[in-house]
């Protein structure tokens, strides 16, 4: 395209490269920058023309509207510095992406003014735009990952928080299940359960479902699996802790425990596994 | 015994009235097969008790499952009861997961404990 004045029409990078200090400058009085850097408005002003550097990288190679442009890897560590200093000052998604779109008006300006400057009729303010639509994009998607990094953070925590194996007895051991059970959870206590009946060689494992709040189809589901596995390993499985609503709920859902053996509480069945073993307490006299 | 040539056969040992398979390593179907007919014609010479010792054997097919079930089913009609010992985690879910609960099969965690099952005073008698 050519300019009505038969120059070469304005292009958003060739602005920005000329203008970046003038932008930077304007950035680094914006309250998403000014929060951040606080220790001085030059670091902002240095943090800003590096951003403006890259989105002029961006513009060259004409992927406006791709946030997954290669030249965004370069800033994504800063930007989820700002996003992460900014969250947890407490401000909302909403509201990071609001001080994020301040930085457009700049940005937009500058270039229409060039444009106004050389008389050209270009789309250089609309591509502006839309590459500053894209740097929200990018934005978004960093404080979104950074969400998911905390879930997925407290996931595993909650994993290896849940899935205690305890030796209660020569040869006997437990698991007291507690929370809501999903398939990932059920996995590891499998899996925690299994080697432990290994490594101490137990004749006995106790699964006790005293803290889980609710048992479906499903959770029954993976208790028979369970029970199964250990059943495989050589091993009795013995399910306790299962409240009279519990039974009542397995019953009306027609779920068959089959041979599995069940107690009530913890204790009956520490007492089935000892009488298994063998073992006779008596009292002191 | 008429097992193909080539399969590595997997030894049984005899403790008295027990019958004990231990597999060391990956089972072949045809040493599986083997292992089938071996013991079922010493169960059939007496034997109280089969154990089938598999704390080698990390992978448990279909086959290999239904072989150990029809073990279990033919000494249980030549008046023998069997036995397997020492099965790892990772098989047992792998079973489980499987929908093979291996049923009607006895499952011990060591051979001690499977001798112990079948009443062979093993060395655990203070126990």
């Amino acid at each position: 395209m050519v300019g009505s004045n038969g120059s070469a029409p304005v292009t958003v990078a060739e602005v920005l490269e000329a203008r970046a200090e003038q932008v930077a400058q304007q950035w680094a009085d914006l309250p998403i920058f000014r929060n951040v850097y606080t220790t001085g408005r030059d670091a902002a002003v240095d943090a800003a023309h590096r951003l403006v550097e890259v989105l002029a990288e961006v513009a060259r190679n004409e992927r406006l509207d791709d946030s997954s442009a290669p030249g965004f890897d370069r800033v994504r560590p800063h930007l989820g510095q700002m996003v992460a200093a900014r969250s947890q000052a407490g401000s909302t998604l909403a509201q990071i992406t609001n001080e994020v779109s301040q930085l457009k008006a700049p940005v937009v300006g500058v270039v229409e003014q060039e444009v106004a400057d050389r008389g050209d009729d270009g789309a250089a303010p609309l591509d502006a735009v839309e590459l500053m639509g894209t740097l929200r994009v990018v934005v978004m998607e960093i404080a979104l990952s950074e969400g998911a990094e905390v879930i997925d953070r407290q996931r595993q925590q909650l994993l290896e928080l849940s899935t205690p194996v305890i030796k209660l007895w020569d040869r006997v051991v437990a698991v007291p299940l507690i929370g809501t059970m999903d398939s990932a959870r059920t996995q590891v206590v499998m899996e925690t359960l299994l080697q432990a009946i290994v490594d101490q060689n137990a004749a006995v494992a106790i699964l006790d479902i005293t803290g889980v709040p609710m048992v479906d189809t499903v959770v029954a589901q993976y208790l028979l699996k369970t029970a199964m596995a250990v059943r495989l390993m050589g091993a009795e499985c013995v399910i306790s802790g299962i409240r009279p609503q519990i039974a009542q709920t397995i019953v009306q859902l027609g779920i068959d425990l089959g041979d599995i053996t069940t107690r009530a509480t913890l204790a009956d069945a520490l007492a089935r596994a000892l009488e298994k073993s063998g073992v006779t307490v008596v009292g002191e006299v | 015994m008429s097992a193909e040539s080539g399969a590595e056969r997997i030894p049984v040992l005899r403790l008295g009235d027990v019958l004990i398979a231990a597999i060391q390593q990956e089972l072949t179907d045809q040493s599986a097969l083997a292992l089938q007919q071996d013991l079922t014609e010493m169960a059939a010479a007496g034997a109280r008790g089969v154990i089938i010792e598999i704390s080698g054997v990390e992978i448990i097919d279909s086959f290999l499952a239904r072989i150990l079930s029809e073990i279990a089913a033919a000494t249980s009609m030549l008046a023998g009861r069997t036995v397997i010992a020492g099965m790892r985690p990772s098989v047992a879910i792998t079973l489980v997961e499987m929908g093979l609960s291996l049923r009607g099969l006895r499952t011990a965690r060591s051979l001690e404990d499977a001798l112990s099952i079948l009443g062979h005073s093993g060395p655990q008698a203070g126990r």
